[in-house]
């Protein structure tokens, strides 16, 4: 059998020299010849009707040319913004109104009939109850008009055209041109954006696409801009355009995120991760008429719902730790107080406070808690601060939330931008950090990836902090 | 377990009429519950072209469908029963060829060699069929127990493209099913022809390529009977004859260690497992 074997791999050998080179180019060629003579005899074009080819190579042309393609995508963002932030307001008031306030009243009497002890009420009501139901309320309406109509853009064929768009310049920035494309699922969270770089070959390019994925704004990272956006940013417009100014703020945020991106990609082909761009032909999809109500249907059930849940299973432990450090006392003052103190000064160096500082990192395992978290260190310390125990102030609506914020937390507009841009510009998420490790095996890549981001978050907010105070 | 949910009504509706049309009536997706199975379906195909969504409505799992090229990384198994039959159906990542120049055709093309499908779906888009042919030709050089599935029908319909399945399937050696996977058109049929050929029920004559070259004829010929008198039964002769020509580090390998003698035992291969670990 072996000497089978090697008289038959000498005899391939020497048929391989009698053939001659270029196997390769002529097994193509081969394939090639076949296969168009194959379709020549099957297809034929019915040319008496004009077909709609015309038209989407029409679309392509203005989707993806130098001078409109990207005020088309701003546009484009600026729609979908502006219908999530203008229709997001009167559900998400009903809900809060609903779950912080008739139910949140209704559990503390339940308790008080059964004669709950304080620590027990409070524990579960103010801390684990009132982080979930604040998740929800803040959450729940914004996603289910962004995400259906996030996808619908996906659906059609539009997102392939701003990666088709940003293509050039990722090559320009020395890094691999489908990173456009991860980048695209990065905006729906950075651990499926980060796995999705395994389509880049090179693992240089590889590397430069993993680092760069967090500055894709995340699902948990949306409904926090989109909130901040609205009561800090939209709120200092007069209301016929408030809703125009609040979704202005979050597109610039994102396109900011893509600035960054190739900032730092450009940043680190040119000096750790030195090399040329490969050469990638990215195709555009055909553009497809999107089934509207499955698309709705299915970005609720599987997008909405699941970051929902995971929130919420996220926001329930988050509560309970806020609850417990809030309300455990260490020489006369609760232990979170003495943390916020001790963060403080850092935090208002950087145009944000000790709360956010905080609450980023009680919200390392998920960015979706940021909101609730800060909401409830403010208004516990605020509350301790009066000495006010067992009251609650219920947060109805947005306006609410901007009074607790301003009056309690002491924020200013520097503060709401601040955190827009520290939420874009911060360490990735728990889970994106292990999706990252078991990626690259590195401890050395995941650590650049976690801290470089928040290294650049941490630099940015102290510059617009600092020219803020020399300004105003 | 998700149960298709029109199976009551349909049957009902379709009491009278002949077999063909109304099979799906007997499918059940069996989601990922792929404890055994009686035939392994592999789905292959140009890059956003409906894998995916097929392999959504056939198993009833929800694998992110994008509008995209190049999402399905790694490949996908999901579960279906049909009249009785457990089938295993594995996505596997778009590619525009099974030359092995990349990742995901390295994975395509190792589990149609070496997984051995009982039958391969090549999903094709019918708009741009020159592309799809391409890989399925390489299939056929590969497997002779493929189906090709000329998915979004309606798309080239309504781009005023005619496509003469008959003749492309004369052409090919090997049925060809017109469907609209996301509109659910022509999937009974698709699946009816894929069970038939799963059991072997289906002849095909699979189009071997023209090298229009005497003398590269004449070398594959030679070297494949050399291997098919070493390896009796080996389907695809040709074609390994081919990648030894080609000097195919893996493949002589496999005919050194003897392994491909018996390519339907995927652990004999350390690559694959490799790559089931990637």
């Amino acid at each position: 059998m072996a000497a089978n074997v090697e008289q038959l791999l000498e005899t391939a050998a020497r048929l391989r020299r009698e053939t001659g080179d270029d196997l390769h180019g002529r097994i193509t060629e081969a394939i090639y010849t076949d296969a168009g003579e194959i379709a020549d005899r099957a297809v034929s074009r019915d040319e008496t009707t004009p077909g709609g080819i015309h038209l989407d190579q029409f679309f392509d042309r203005v989707l993806t040319s130098r001078l409109w393609g990207f005020p088309l995508m701003v546009l484009m963002l600026m729609v979908v913004f502006w219908l999530t932030i203008a229709g997001a307001n009167v559900p998400s008031a009903m809900l809060a109104q609903l779950l912080q306030g008739t139910v949140y009243d209704a559990l503390h009497n339940a308790a008080q009939a059964v004669g709950a002890p304080w620590w027990l009420s409070g524990f579960l009501i103010d801390g684990v109850y009132l982080a979930t139901a604040w998740v929800i309320s803040v959450m729940l309406p914004p996603m289910a008009i962004f995400f259906p109509l996030f996808t619908l853009l996906e659906d059609l064929g539009y997102l392939p055209r701003v990666a088709f768009n940003l293509d050039r310049l990722f090559k320009r920035s020395g890094a691999h041109g489908k990173q456009s494309l991860t980048m695209m699922m990065g905006y729906g969270c950075n651990a499926a954006g980060v796995v999705s770089t395994r389509i880049i070959d090179s693992p240089r390019e590889r590397l430069i696409a993993i680092i760069t994925n967090n500055f894709s704004i995340c699902n948990g990272r949306w409904p926090t801009l989109i909130l901040i956006g609205t009561i800090f940013i939209g709120a200092t417009a007069p209301p016929m355009l408030a809703s125009f100014i609040a979704a202005s703020s979050v597109v610039a945020v994102a396109i900011l995120g893509i600035i960054f991106t190739l900032l730092v990609s450009a940043f680190l082909s040119r000096t750790w991760l030195k090399g040329e761009a490969s050469s990638f032909s990215l195709e555009l999809p055909p553009y497809r008429p999107p089934r509207i109500w499955q698309t709705i249907y299915t970005s609720i059930i599987d997008r909405t719902l699941i970051v929902l849940k995971r929130a919420v299973i996220m926001a329930a432990p988050a509560g309970a730790v806020v609850w417990l450090i809030s309300n455990v006392y260490v020489g006369g003052d609760s232990v979170a107080n003495h943390l916020i103190q001790w963060l403080d000064p850092v935090g208002l160096a950087l145009g944000l406070n000790g709360v956010i500082l905080l609450a980023y990192v009680v919200a390392i395992p998920a960015n979706e808690i940021v909101v609730p978290t800060i909401l409830m260190l403010t208004l516990n310390a605020a509350k301790s601060s009066l000495a006010q125990t067992g009251v609650m102030i219920e947060l109805e609506d947005d306006a609410q939330i901007y009074q607790v914020l301003t009056q309690m937390g002491g924020w200013t507009f520097l503060t709401g931008m601040n955190l827009m841009l520290f939420s874009l510009l911060h360490n990735p998420c728990s889970t994106t950090i292990m999706t990252i490790w078991q990626e690259t095996r590195s401890v050395k890549w995941t650590t650049v990836a976690s801290l470089l981001p928040i290294g650049i978050g941490v630099v940015v907010c102290l510059l617009t902090a600092t020219v803020a105070r020399l300004l105003f | 377990m998700s149960v298709y949910v029109e199976t009551a009504t349909a049957a009902k509706e379709c009491g009278a009429c002949p077999s063909t049309s109304c099979n799906t009536a007997h499918l059940t997706r069996l989601g990922i519950k792929m404890d055994d199975w009686d035939y392994v379906v592999a789905l292959a195909g140009n890059p956003n072209t409906g894998k995916s969504t097929l392999f959504n409505a056939w198993t009833g799992l929800r694998q992110h469908v994008g509008n995209w090229n190049g999402k399905t990384v790694t490949r996908a198994e999901g579960a279906l029963r049909y009249n009785d039959r457990k089938f295993k159906l594995v996505d596997l990542p778009g590619t525009y060829s099974l030359l092995s120049m990349s990742v995901h055709e390295e994975v395509a093309r190792d589990f149609v060699l070496f997984g051995r499908p009982d039958v391969t779906v090549v999903v094709v888009d019918a708009n741009r069929l020159e592309r799809g042919l391409h890989l399925v030709l390489q299939t056929l050089e590969i497997t002779d127990r493929v189906v090709v599935c000329l998915n979004l029908i309606d798309e080239a319909r309504r781009n005023n493209l005619k496509i003469d399945e008959r003749a492309l399937a004369r052409d090919l050696g090997v049925p060809v099913v017109p469907t609209a996977v996301r509109h659910g058109e022509g999937l009974p049929e698709l699946l009816r022809v894929v069970d038939e050929m799963a059991q072997g029920r289906y002849p095909t004559r699979p189009h071997r390529l023209n090298y229009r070259d005497a003398a590269l004829e004449a070398a594959v010929a030679q070297l494949a009977g050399q291997l098919e008198g070493m390896f009796p039964g080996l389907p695809n002769a040709r074609w390994v004859a081919l990648r030894l020509l080609e000097n195919d580090e893996s493949i002589i390998r496999a005919v050194r260690e003897g392994t491909l003698g018996d390519l339907q035992r995927p652990d004999a291969f350390p690559e694959l497992m490799q790559l089931e670990a990637r």
